[in-house]
């Protein structure tokens, strides 16, 4: 298993507050974000990395995407 | 009122903070380990495996543990990340107490007073629950009345787990313990204690007081106090710990110092790098500490003031190199040399002299503040003392080991 990088479209508040809206696949393909569930700091134990851990609904399934050092990443198989 | 103070330790930290940034590391032998190339090859930190399978502990040289484990995997230290996982477990005590004093990188002790009793032991579980999910590292916690049973009781039981040594359980549970789990009983201390038949806490806590003294002066009176439960220190508060205490940079050398001259180049080289620092953060000592280690591991350290408070390297060398001459005798070569600053003052006013000594120095201060600049516009290499040239071998050095001391 392992960190997958990954390039998010986001919303960034005037009060600094983020919200991830889509998650864009390296081969072209676009996920929706439907909901955010959770936002907590945590370390990713299934892949290793440590930041903000968004707790998102994608499709009905729910993920979670990590931000750590200016960079998105979720937790590959 | 009694007070209520945890201390939390971080288990095998190095390790575990590489084991979180990669859970593979999880499964096999692995320890944090220096460069063995450049003679720094001692176990700095163990995973759980390493620990538990094949005995291996912290400071044990890598060609050693190598015969036991052939197969161990050893990765090198990388200090920004302890020091994020550190700054981050910071935050966390900082939410608990204002009074959070750090003591290294993966240990803290935090007053929990205003919680009594019960509710410490609460909180002591619910840091490391809060560590292990966020930090993803684990931690031991003790919970006591002051700060040298807290550290103890953390050292207890390991890893993820809380020991409560309180005044109604301390003589049962310290008091069997070696008089060496101890915070500040070394092995030089342990031997003097031994002599006087003493082995364990508690065999150092019903020893006569006045007896101590004698033979370990006022320290024989404080390590009393400590294993009866009387030490008094307070949990520093927040803003006071990141307050420098020391300044200091050391190096062991790719290859041994065999003469003055050696050991006099280390010593400048040292003292650009720990002076480049005291300005950097606008400070001048009063006092300069030699360490010194000969290839047969044998340490001592030195220390001596100076007539004003200096943030020179120039000064700082002599004084160090000053010392070295007056404590060496040369029955081994140099393994490892350290200057340490402490004693510090900001904008100290220094006496004027009828000679222009004090011109002279303004003079240094401004060359040397205006290296700092290039040095940190262009980087170390850029400049250096000419003298360097003559032995790369022992001056291009790494100086990993660069430390300040914060804390009251």
């Amino acid at each position: 298993m392992k960190q997958i990088y990954v390039e998010v479209l986001a919303k960034h508040s005037r009060e600094g507050e983020v919200e991830p809206l889509f998650i864009l696949w390296e081969d072209g393909r676009r996920f929706c974000i439907d909901r955010v569930l959770d936002k907590r700091r945590r370390a990713s134990l299934k892949v290793g990395g440590i930041g903000t851990r968004y707790t998102c609904v994608i499709s009905g399934k729910k993920r979670y995407l990590f931000y750590e050092d200016d960079k998105w990443f979720v937790e590959g198989k | 009122m009694s007070r209520w103070i945890l201390h939390v330790d971080m288990n095998n930290f190095y390790a575990s903070v590489e084991c979180m940034f990669n859970p593979a590391l999880k499964d096999v032998p692995m320890v944090v380990g220096g460069d063995e190339q450049a003679r720094h090859g001692i176990v700095l930190s163990k995973n759980e495996i390493a620990k538990t399978r094949y005995g291996i502990q912290t400071g044990e040289v890598l060609w050693k543990v190598r015969q036991r484990c052939p197969h161990i995997l050893v990765v090198q230290p990388d200090m920004e990340k302890y020091l994020k996982i550190s700054r981050m477990a910071m935050e966390i005590y900082g939410e608990y107490s204002d009074r959070v004093e750090s003591f290294g990188l993966d240990e803290a002790w935090i007053d929990t007073t205003h919680f009594g009793k019960k509710d410490s032991v609460h909180v002591a579980d619910a840091l490391r629950e809060k560590i292990r999910k966020e930090l993803g590292v684990t931690a031991s916690v003790g919970v006591s009345f002051n700060k040298i049973f807290a550290k103890l009781g953390s050292d207890m039981k390991k890893p993820d787990a809380t020991t409560v040594l309180s005044e109604e359980n301390y003589r049962n549970l310290v008091w069997p313990q070696p008089v060496s789990s101890l915070l500040f009983v070394g092995r030089a201390t342990e031997k003097r204690l031994s002599r006087l038949g003493i082995e364990t806490i508690g065999d150092l806590a019903c020893y006569e007081k006045a007896l101590l003294r004698t033979s370990l002066g006022k320290w024989g009176e404080i390590l009393w106090s400590y294993a009866n439960g009387l030490d008094c220190t307070p949990v520093a508060p927040k803003d006071i710990h990141d307050q420098i205490k020391s300044i200091g940079n050391s190096t062991t050398t790719p290859r041994d110092l065999r003469c003055e001259d050696d050991v006099k180049l280390v010593l400048y080289r040292l003292a650009d790098q720990v002076a480049g620092r005291l300005r950097a953060n606008g400070l001048c000592g009063s006092t300069i500490c030699l360490s010194v280690r000969d290839c047969m591991l044998h340490t001592f350290e030195r220390q001596c003031r100076v007539h004003y408070p200096t943030q020179l390297s120039g000064e700082i060398a002599l004084a160090a190199f000053s010392l070295f001459r007056k404590n060496y005798n040369w029955q081994h070569p140099v393994r490892s040399v350290g200057i340490r600053i402490t004693d510090f003052e900001e904008n100290p006013n220094v006496q004027l002299d009828l000679f222009g000594c004090a011109y002279r120095r303004d003079r240094t201060i401004k060359l040397e503040t205006t290296l700092d600049k290039i040095r940190n516009r262009f980087g170390n290499q850029i400049l250096y003392r000419a003298s360097m040239m003559t032995a790369p071998e022992i001056t291009d050095i790494a100086l990993h080991q660069e430390y300040t001391r914060t804390g009251i």
